[in-house]
């Protein structure tokens, strides 16, 4: 029996949901619907009475105050789709999404005492009133209130019931694949009919393993391989070997390079050799010393492809998994902030451009932004820094960082699997979801992704992970268990092959709780299901994890053991199902070696007429995408949960000023504290990825010396999102950026800890494949002594002297100032490594004398940006001359205003302390610009004295905040 | 007797403001434990171990179905005769945020339950917090007036300014009469206004409360629900723009409130 319960906004309530997508309706260009009613349904399956029904309706499904409802026998409702103006659509969950609400539905409805519950799907209905087509419709549908990867319009209500799922159940069949006599063209067939995405030569390595060992592989056997070694899992790209060929000054240098990753970023790790880094590159996340008891780690991964697909899901599973990331490094760690960091295509993109199968730009964002909010703050993790870039380019391919950061004591940072510990999962249950999810990312997407990898999408739940967050912190504390790895890409493939690399494992495929029958071994072996963990366990502590694990309602299952027989055995209703050999499945892989090519760009310098009066130049670069406030996402995540907060995103008098890097004190009542900073910067790459890396580490330097850090404590991560590193130009590119992180990470002596790659981002439609830019963020974290001798960027009192530190030259490559003219230019910004490591040591010392009321970095739009920002957030003018500002080049105002040269900060020193701060730069450029005013006016003289800028702070802010106030 | 002040945090699936509102505690001398409501459940006589029960912030059960409705339906099911018995008792409650919700949610606020004798009374949901009227889950800074008639907020200034992170904050009554007993018997402790203490247009008031309402006590002043978190402006440099400030001192607005309850239990309940 089905219960149908439709629950309404009584009248003259206002339903705040049901006006959101409304505005999201009109957004879309769609005037003609007048008003719009949200009807919420829950259909209840179970042996209950229609009294019984009408209970939980009524006390626990309804808000009695706000909502009415009207119950019914699902077999005999029936409804009319339209209605004179009135539209009726109806959207519910695909058979096999996860209902995000079931589960504790169920658990409220048992509380009131009805057992007989057995199952709860909801749906929501949408009134919509106005004279529509039904193409308007289905636009509407399509657009606004459905994707189809996990949602579809309920045509026929009498279908319902019964989960489709659950009666998909498959009789056992161990398949055998026909390996040992397949021809090159059935090996590419093989790979290519099962999404291994494999090539010919890994095909033929695997090929030649059976040989040997005279049999075929099982599918599952041979799944497992593709996991292991996809790009995504294995990295093949960056620890191959390279071929790269390079042109300088006209001259044409070849090398060979022998594992990328080795050969820049780790080695410059090791050459700096710092004390405080813990562990480096072998565990989910980098590991640095934080205080005497504990350690902070740090992991920054990318989500790309499956928020393309569904963005509010993939962003959302995106969070989830790096903070399991967190979870899994060492014994596990208490996560303590997130970072996220977004590339989309412009918002106001016309739809026209918009390529077939991909999403617009807009509601790439809106979902995205959705799911990182959704994640972060149900789990109670602070979402403390961001950034947010637009370009074209990411139409197809938008980009999504998530970071994590925790906390762990000191003892917790060692793990090792034991011969005979168990292997138990914990978390949620394993379904037919993500399927396919790391190979999936290691190939392009193409119009057609969307339904051929639609298995690979899934939506979270932050609820079922921080309850293993509670329970598993627990068992770390009791030392219930001796090693612990997050189920991510490759689900349980991945997470016990790994574990088990050095021993050996056995694994019973039919123990593994499922969410649904009829799960063959290889879904079960390779879901990618959220929210679940595996654990290495003594035998010994068995029943006491165990317990742990009960008492937080979090289920936990003994799945096999950990072996010494140097194989990996799966079995499925007691049939051997995979048998391999750790060694080849973890060294066999072929070492790839690709060709990569560099050439200098050949783009030119600019021409653009100087202009006396730049104030409207100003006004643009404030109101650029990648400049403006990004306010209306930064308020939508909860930034201050666990009450550690003490530099916030969001800055300044009014609590809406950029904050440079985020600090909090993650210890209740203890000052040490941890700033958070991201430089990325994808047009200097665009030019030269070389100094758009050394920039970008530059950038998030600055922005934690801003805040008060030091450079001698801050570790970094890299991580890059490339195009398709098959083509030799993209790869190339890779390599330079490669190359510029070794060089800006040994100049500097600050040492990466993690990183990640995510390649293949190119969208390939009809012959043509648009690659995004070749993006690299670079993540910092410094650790702050005393977070109460922290500062901020807003303009603090008239009367303050401005400084700019730092030398400004004519390198408006890649600008904001040259974006606003379509032109990207040569002159990419470049660093001078011992001036600026000077600078950021005498900041740093300047800010422990307290001599400092506000600093900010200079990036993108220059000085004028840097200097309208700490103007209209501190609701202060000021009145600079351009003619102090140290600079070399060719003298022009726009130049000095707008020029992006790194290793730069304006600062605020109030007169008293002008002396003792001079005194300390004396060995660095600095230049006395002018003075901070409390008339709101804003003015600067450029070199010839005249005055170029001259408008208000109000003015300046509004144009800074337009763009994205939704 | 033990002379210490006993504070039991209820935990739930969802919770996450729980180790904030310990520590807010702990640092005024109380003993504190984080419990499950699965162990209380077990165990209802646990509660009588306790002066003042903490119900923190978060998403409990995820906001599924609305926001404090899972657990609010869990403690009158479950606890209501242990409940009643607690205030009854002259114990005191605090819920934040997610705690607010489930206080009104469960009917507990605004009240009157030790007085009420059957249980649907105790159930009785006179006022509730819906969805904020902009639609979305806002973190932001508010001015708060308050009063002192609720043993929770003594001595505080007269405007506290304290950060909203919530979704589902919009205070309503059920009807008028409802709204003027709360006023007339002085429980609304917290309201929303301009940094002058005016009247609050959006985003001062962050959800469009009736009456620009945050928190409200009961007619005992022992039991307190607030949307706002007081815990998040525990410490001085918690403030948003502390860095404008000559001096520093140690606590922010927030401090006063947990102090407040501890001193209440060690000089009504203790005798101290």
């Amino acid at each position: 029996m089905i219960w149908r319960i439709e629950i309404k906004h009584k009248k003259g309530i206002f339903d705040s949901f049901a006006a959101g997508i409304h505005k999201d309706i009109i957004d879309l260009g769609i005037k003609s619907v007048r008003d719009l009613e949200v009807v919420q349904i829950y259909n209840l399956e179970g042996r209950l009475t229609k009294e019984q029904a009408s209970t939980v309706a009524a006390e626990l499904l309804i808000n009695p105050l706000t909502q009415t409802y009207a119950i019914y026998a699902q077999n005999k409702y029936q409804t009319k789709k339209t209605i004179a103006d009135i539209h009726l659509v109806e959207i519910a969950f695909n058979p096999g999404v996860m209902d995000p609400v079931e589960e504790s539905t169920i658990k409220a409805i048992k509380d009131l005492g009805i057992g007989e519950i057995a199952a709860v799907h909801t749906a929501k209905q949408y009134f919509l009133y106005g004279k529509l087509s039904r193409h308007t419709i289905e636009k509407i549908i399509e657009k606004v209130l459905s994707n189809k990867l996990i949602q579809h319009e309920v045509v026929d209500h009498t279908l319902l019931g019964g989960d489709q799922e659950k009666k998909n159940s498959a009789h056992f069949n161990l398949i055998v694949v026909d390996l040992n006599d397949a021809s090159q063209a059935r090996l590419l067939e093989i790979s290519q009919q099962g999404q291994l995405f494999l090539n010919l030569d890994e095909m033929k390595t695997i090929q030649a393993h059976f040989r040997k060992l005279g049999r075929n592989p099982t599918d599952c056997e041979l799944e497992t391989i593709a996991q292991t070694w996809s790009e995504h899992c294995y990295h093949k790209t960056f620890r191959g070997n390279i071929r790269f060929e390079s042109y300088e000054n006209g001259k044409k240098k070849e090398e060979v390079i022998n594992n990328l990753l080795k050969s820049t970023i780790v080695k410059a790790t090791y050459e700096i050799n710092k004390p405080w880094c813990v562990s480096v590159f072998h565990d989910n996340a980098g590991v640095i010393e934080f205080d005497e008891q504990d350690n902070i780690c740090f992991k920054v991964e990318t989500h790309n492809h499956p928020s393309a697909l569904e963005p509010f899901g993939g962003a959302n599973t995106g969070i989830g998994g790096v903070i399991r990331d967190t979870l899994g490094t060492g014994l596990g760690a208490k996560p303590i902030c997130c970072t996220d960091v977004f590339c989309f295509a412009p918002p106001d993109m016309p739809e026209k451009d918009v390529p077939p199968g991909s999403l617009h730009p807009k509601r790439v964002m809106k979902g995205v932004v959705s799911g990182v909010k959704d994640y972060g703050n149900k789990m109670g993790i602070p979402t403390v820094n961001g950034a947010i870039l637009f370009d074209r380019r990411f139409v197809g391919n938008p980009l999504v960082y998530c970071g994590n950061v925790g906390i762990m004591p000191k003892d917790k940072v060692e793990k090792k699997v034991y011969n005979k510990d168990l292997i138990v999962v914990v978390g949620g249950k394993t379904g037919r979801d993500g399927i396919h999810g790391a190979t999936f990312s290691s190939g392009e997407l193409t119009s057609e992704s969307e339904v051929v990898s639609s298995g690979a999408v899934q939506i979270g739940n932050p609820i079922q992970e921080k309850k293993v967050q509670d329970a598993l912190l627990k068992a770390r504390d009791r030392g219930l268990y001796s090693a612990i790895t997050d189920c991510g890409a490759g689900g349980l493939s991945s997470a016990i092959g790994e574990m088990g690399a050095e021993l050996g494992a056995r694994v019973d495929l039919d123990k593994v709780p499922l969410k649904y029958d009829g799960l063959m071994y290889m879904e079960i072996w390779i879901s990618e299901s959220q929210e679940r963990m595996v654990l290495s366990v003594p035998q010994k502590h068995i029943d006491q994890l165990l317990d742990v694990f009960a008492q937080e309602n979090v289920e936990a299952t003994v799945i096999g053991e950990f072996t010494s027989t140097g194989k990996l055995e799966l079995y499925f209703h007691n049939c051997q199902v995979c048998s391999l050999d750790m060694s080849f499945l973890h060294d066999g892989i072929l070492r790839l070696t690709k060709s990569a090519v560099w050439k200098p760009s050949k783009e030119k310098e600019p021409r653009l007429e100087p202009k006396q009066n730049l104030t409207k130049t100003l006004l643009q670069a404030l109101g650029h995408y990648n400049v403006c406030s990004k306010e209306w996402v930064i308020r939508q995540y909860d930034h201050e949960v666990q009450g550690t907060s003490v530099i916030k995103p969001l800055v300044g008098v009014h609590c809406d000023g950029p904050s440079d890097a985020s600090v909090i004190a993650p210890k209740f009542g203890n000052v040490k504290g941890i700033a958070i900073a991201n430089g990325i910067n994808f047009r200097y790459g665009l030019i030269d990825p070389y100094w758009m890396a050394i920039s970008n580490i530059d950038e998030a330097l600055r922005q934690i010396v801003a805040v008060g850090g030091s450079i001698e404590r801050i570790a970094i991560l890299d991580n890059f999102c490339w195009g398709n590193p098959d083509k030799p130009d993209r790869l190339g590119g890779l390599v330079r950026a490669a190359q510029g992180c070794y060089q800006a990470a040994v100049s500097f002596q600050v040492p990466f800890i993690s990183g990640k790659d995510s390649l293949y981002n190119e969208y390939t439609q009809g012959k043509e494949s648009i690659a995004i830019p070749g993006t690299l963020l670079i993540s910092a974290i410094g650790i702050v002594e005393d977070v109460r001798k922290t500062l901020t960027m807003d303009f603090k009192s008239a009367g303050n002297l401005i400084y700019c530190v730092g030398l400004t030259k004519d390198e408006l490559g890649g600008s904001i100032y040259y974006d606003l003219y379509n032109c990207l230019g040569k002159s990419v910004p470049v660093v001078d490594f011992p001036a600026a490591v000077k600078i950021f040591k005498k900041l740093h010392q300047a800010v422990q004398g307290g001599y400092i009321a506000a600093m900010h970095d200079v990036s993108e739009g220059g000085i004028g940006v840097a200097l309208a920002e700490m103007a209209f957030s501190g609701d202060l003018g000021v009145n600079v001359n351009l003619s102090r500002v140290p600079y070399q080049g060719k003298k022009r105002d726009d130049y000095i205003l707008f020029s992006e040269s790194n290793t730069r900060f304006i600062v605020e020193i109030p007169k008293e302390y002008q002396d003792s701060f001079e005194t300390i730069m004396q060995d660095v450029l600095f230049g006395l610009i002018g003075e901070v005013t409390d008339n709101a006016h804003f003015i600067i003289h450029g070199v010839t004295q005249d005055v170029c800028i001259k408008t208000t702070i109000t003015k300046l802010k509004d144009s800074w905040q337009k763009p994205l106030r939704w | 007797m033990s002379k210490i002040v006993k504070v039991i945090v209820l935990r739930t699936a969802g919770t996450n403001c729980d180790e904030e509102t310990a520590s807010a505690f702990r640092n005024f001398g109380a003993s504190v434990e984080k419990v499950h409501i699965q162990q209380i459940i077990k165990k209802k006589s646990i509660l009588k171990d306790y002066h003042i029960l903490a119900i923190p912030g978060g998403f409990t059960y995820g906001d599924d179905i609305e926001s404090g409705r899972i657990l609010a339906n869990e403690l009158t099911q479950h606890l209501s005769s242990e409940l009643k018995t607690f205030i009854k008792d002259g114990k005191l409650i605090i819920g934040i945020c997610n705690g607010f919700q489930v206080l009104v949610k469960s009917g507990i606020l605004p009240g009157n339950c030790a007085q009420k004798e059957n249980n649907r009374d105790l159930f009785n949901e006179e006022v509730t917090l819906a969805f904020n009227d902009s639609g979305k889950f806002e973190d932001r800074w508010t001015y708060l007036k308050s009063n002192n008639k609720c043993v929770w907020t003594k001595n505080l200034p007269k405007i506290v300014y304290f950060p909203v992170a919530h979704a589902e904050g919009k205070f309503i009554t059920r009807n008028k009469t409802i709204l003027s007993r709360l006023k007339n018997s002085g429980q609304i402790v917290f309201q929303y206004c301009s940094q002058d203490g005016n009247v609050p247009a959006y985003p001062q008031n962050p959800n469009g409360s009736q009456d620009n309402i945050a928190g409200i006590t009961d007619d005992t002043g022992r039991i307190l629900g607030l949307m706002p978190h007081p815990e998040r402006h525990f410490f001085s440099y918690h403030h948003p723009f502390w860095t404008r400030f000559k001096h520093l001192e140690k606590y922010g607005d927030g401090a006063k409130i947990f102090e407040n309850g501890v001193n209440y239990v060690k000089k009504e309940l203790l005798g101290s």
